[in-house]
């Protein structure tokens, strides 16, 4: 039987990414130097609306792309589905740059992995920082997240699924029981 | 020793016999065919719901000895040829050196004496060696025991020296075979000309490449009077000449191969070197002239071709492999399951040119089971269901399409001179 | 920003052998991939690891200079190890069977063979005999997929479709694998594909491929979305083909002027060279803008990548 909890509703998933934005522009005072990139396809619709955040706090339209991570995955022979490529859209020059990279969980730390990889392949930023609304621990790289919406406990066996209304219809996140 | 073959279905079409007999043998002879023969033999063959008939005569086959005994030999062949029910074979001159002499005959006709299965009746050459300059010496072939004469692979292009040979060839009454087929307009072709080599990206033979030809060669059959035999008729076009040769009374006779009347171009589709041969395998409509013109005797004969070809030498790009197939052990199958099973001719139509027809274009005496002539005779069972499996073939070579190919109608015993080669299908 | 597609055309092929064998899917499936690809060439950095610790052996038995480099860009970008076997001669090495090579190949523990090969059929022969994928990059006169992919991505990125638009492939269409490639996968995704050649390199029925034929060039300009001017040997007037290369040139040589008096204003032209400058194409047309010949160059690579790619996630059953 599978069990869902929710985690977040869409009030709740909103103020935590506001309070992400906020702690962004805290930790990071020059706002031009700021680029905001968001792994495909969750984590770029989340970066879309921090984007946004960002926006109405600062005036300002931060630099936006997104990363398809597909091509720098440690585990290409091994998935059982096919995968599927996307393109990487990063239309900017992001050498010098503050790289705010951003997906919907953090888990293994293995896709982080990945698009750190693809990032410096773009360039050489000043310094790339992790943004996740969901962290749900159990990571097997040394990776961290800079910005968390939301630590969750979970045991192995679950799954953590994050709702976006662009692509599911609705915002929300939650945690399921197999 | 006496065999007694009971209770077989015996087709006999020389002698117009189609009916449940008993067939009494002794000393290589047919000595008595009726009905419920009472008479002791040492040896019986029990023949309920077999076709007993005459053995088969192919006259189109490469024995490749001398010269290429990696592909076949003698020994090998004829016993590809019993395995197939043809108790004779008539082989073909492009050896190495080519039979264009006294010594080579002698040399075929000591080999099949001695390890030939099935008998072997050599063609010789036209032209020496074959290189369609000078004539051959035809009176020496035929004293040392060519039934025919033939350029094989290749037509005499010049027309003048085909006159010439023809008209010498008519001098001592042998028959021309001709390979049709004007290397101009076939140049490197591979297969036949149409939307399967435009798919393929492989260079094509027009049908028109064996017609002209023929037409030429039947234009000079009739200035000189010769006996002619087209080998390898391949086309729709080649039909309708041959045709109207024989209304204009000329002695033109023809031949098909089990491969032109069963597949088409299409069969190159994998470009499976085993469906290269030539002619190559035309079309529909071509097979459906075929078919008509064997049903109307516009062609007299079914020949192998059987052309052996190493593994090796065809495991290439289908551009660089050699032509031609085997064909012997399986021409009977492909022939039944093509031609009788679908009614397009009588199993009495199919072993008459297989046997009869053969045996007048050569000039030998008529395979028949007549009291007292040579007890050459196939045994077969028309039921028999089996798959022609690579492991199972006699011939050196293993080129042949038909692998895997399942049918119905197996050779079972096949006797030469009265003797049981093969009994079963297995060799004595 | 695009949203999320789901594709449902799964690849399960482990070569590419031509396009005579992929569902309209399948192309897609190809051109689509290599949209992704295409950026990676616009980086500075041009690489991905995506086949990182594969082998990538390209075999090519017959000269070929741009199509060997755009493969060998593609594998490397792709962070594939590559080997380069080139010669000529019937069977690939002296004195070997197609199938004794293949089996050499295989032992190397090479992941994926290339093969530019003379013979038609000789790529499906080498796939028969190997478990590695096989790419066609060219065999005889029969196909070749990753150039008719690439003419037909180019297609798309220039008039935003291929279903319905108006294609004349125009030159020596019998000896073409160019032609035949292009023939089957443009009818497979609709366009409407005219080819035009004098007789005697036009091949028998080619008619039956789906697409119209005519003699006249000026017909197949008329009418055409986008014109494929295909290379002319030169040994083809010396095979007596035709009675000389000037009066090729008039007949059937694209040329500024006919290109204004008959084409459409828009038109795409393109070529998959190298390009005989003066004979199937004047140098006025190749440097027109209207001309798309080195964007077919660069999405080369992309989509010999995307392929590589795909036929790299097939699994064994």
């Amino acid at each position: 039987m599978e069990k869902k909890q929710e985690i977040l509703d869409k009030e709740q998933m909103k103020r935590a990414l506001t309070r992400i934005a906020h702690e962004i522009l805290e930790k990071n005072k020059d706002e031009n130097l700021l680029c905001l990139v968001g792994i495909k396809y969750r984590g770029m619709y989340l970066a879309n609306r921090l984007a946004k955040e960002i926006k109405t706090i600062t005036g300002k339209d931060p630099q936006l792309g997104a990363l398809d991570i597909t091509l720098y995955r440690d585990d290409l022979t091994q998935v059982a589905e096919q995968p599927v490529v996307h393109a990487t859209e990063i239309d900017f020059d992001i050498n010098g740059k503050i790289v705010i990279l951003v997906d919907d969980v953090l888990f293994t730390g293995r896709t982080v992995r990945c698009a750190i990889d693809e990032l410096i392949d773009f360039g050489r930023p000043k310094n790339i920082q992790l943004a996740v609304l969901v962290d749900r621990g159990h990571r097997e790289l040394p990776i961290r997240p800079d910005f968390v919406g939301k630590n969750v406990p979970t045991a192995l066996s679950e799954k953590v699924d994050v709702l976006v209304k662009e692509a599911d219809g609705e915002d929300r996140v939650y945690k399921i029981e197999s | 020793m006496k065999i007694l073959i009971k209770h077989g279905t015996v087709i006999d079409p020389y002698n117009k016999i189609n009916g449940q007999y008993d067939i009494l043998i002794d000393e290589g002879k047919i000595v008595k065919v009726a009905k419920d023969i009472k008479e002791k033999a040492s040896k019986t063959i029990e023949a309920n719901g077999k076709i007993v008939c005459p053995g088969f005569i192919d006259l189109h086959v490469h024995l490749r000895e001398p010269g290429r005994e990696d592909k076949e030999t003698i020994k090998t062949g004829t016993k590809a040829a019993i395995k197939g029910g043809f108790t004779a074979v008539a082989c073909m001159p492009n050896t190495t050196p080519s039979c264009d002499s006294e010594s080579v005959v002698n040399f075929i006709k000591e080999k099949a004496k001695k390890s030939g299965y099935a008998k072997v009746f050599p063609i010789g050459t036209l032209t020496k060696n074959r290189e369609g300059k000078e004539l051959s010496e035809m009176a020496e072939l035929k004293r040392s025991g060519c039934v025919a004469v033939s350029e094989d692979g290749d037509s005499v292009e010049d027309n003048f020296i085909m006159r010439q040979a023809c008209d010498y060839a008519k001098t001592f009454e042998l028959t021309v075979f001709v390979h049709c087929e004007d290397k101009k307009l076939s140049e490197n072709g591979v297969m036949n000309e149409g939307f399967m080599s435009t798919k393929l990206g492989l260079k094509g033979i027009p049908n028109k490449s064996e017609s002209i030809v023929i037409q030429r060669d039947i234009e000079i059959a009739e200035l000189t009077d010769v006996k002619m035999h087209i080998c390898h008729l391949s086309t729709r076009e080649g039909v309708e000449l041959i045709k109207n040769a024989k209304k204009r009374g000329l002695q033109i006779s023809a031949e098909v191969t089990p491969h032109h009347l069963s597949l088409t171009d299409e069969a190159c589709a994998q470009y499976d070197t085993n469906t290269k041969m030539n002619p190559p395998l035309r079309t529909k409509e071509d097979i459906k002239a075929l078919k008509k013109a064997l049903k109307e005797g516009i062609i007299d004969i079914i020949a192998t071709d059987h052309a052996p070809h190493l593994e090796s030498e065809k495991d290439v790009e289908f551009d660089n492999a050699p032509f031609g197939i085997i064909g012997l052990e399986t021409a009977f199958c492909v022939c039944k399951k093509e031609l009788v099973d679908t009614e397009d001719i009588t199993m009495q139509e199919l072993i008459e040119k297989l046997t009869v027809n053969p045996a007048a274009i050569i000039g030998i005496d008529p395979p028949a089971l007549t009291e007292g002539s040579s007890a050459d005779i196939t045994i077969i069972d028309p039921e028999k269901t089996w798959v022609y499996e690579k492991k199972d073939i006699v011939s050196k070579s293993k080129n042949s399409p038909f692998i895997g190919e399942k049918f119905k109608g197996k050779v079972e015993t096949v006797l030469v001179n009265g003797k049981i080669i093969m009994e079963e299908g297995l060799f004595i | 920003m695009e949203k999320i597609k789901k594709t449902n055309i799964i690849w399960d092929k482990k070569d590419l052998l031509g396009l005579e064998e992929l569902s309209a899917g399948e192309i897609e499936l190809i051109l689509k991939t290599a949209i992704s690809f295409k950026e990676i060439s616009e980086r500075s950095i041009k690489k991905v690891p995506a086949l990182r610790g594969k082998t990538i052996a390209h075999l090519f038995l017959e000269p070929s200079t741009r199509t060997r480099i755009s493969f060998e860009l593609a594998a490397k970008r792709l962070s594939a190890d590559t080997i380069g076997i080139s010669g000529s001669g019937s069977s690939i090495l002296k004195g070997e069977t197609m199938r004794d090579t293949a089996q050499n190949i295989e032992a190397m523990k090479v992941d994926m063979i290339i093969l530019r090969h003379s013979a038609s059929g000789s790529a499906h022969i080498l796939a028969k005999n190997l478990k590695a994928g096989v790419i066609n990059a060219g065999d005889g006169c029969h196909e070749h997929p990753t150039q008719a992919l690439l003419d037909m991505f180019t297609i798309k990125e220039k008039l935003g479709a291929i279903k319905g638009k108006k294609v004349s492939i125009i030159g020596d269409i019998k000896h073409s694998r160019v032609a035949r490639s292009n023939i089957i996968g443009l009818c497979k995704l609709g366009a409407e594909v005219t080819v035009c050649a004098p007789k005697t390199l036009m091949p028998i029925e080619i008619e039956k491929m789906g697409c119209k034929r005519t003699y006249s060039l000026e017909e197949a300009m008329r009418s055409a979305d986008v014109i494929n001017v295909l290379r002319l040997q030169k040994e083809r007037q010396k095979k007596g083909l035709l009675p000389t290369i000037r009066e090729y040139i008039e007949e059937y040589g694209v040329t500024l002027q006919k290109v204004e008096k008959f084409c459409k204003k828009n038109i795409v032209i393109m070529h998959p060279g190298p390009i005989n400058r003066g004979i199937e194409m004047s140098q006025d047309v190749a440097d027109s803008d209207k001309a798309v010949i080195l964007e077919q160059v660069t999405n080369g690579i992309a989509i010999r990548m995307a392929v590589m790619f795909l036929l790299s996630q097939y699994k064994q059953k």
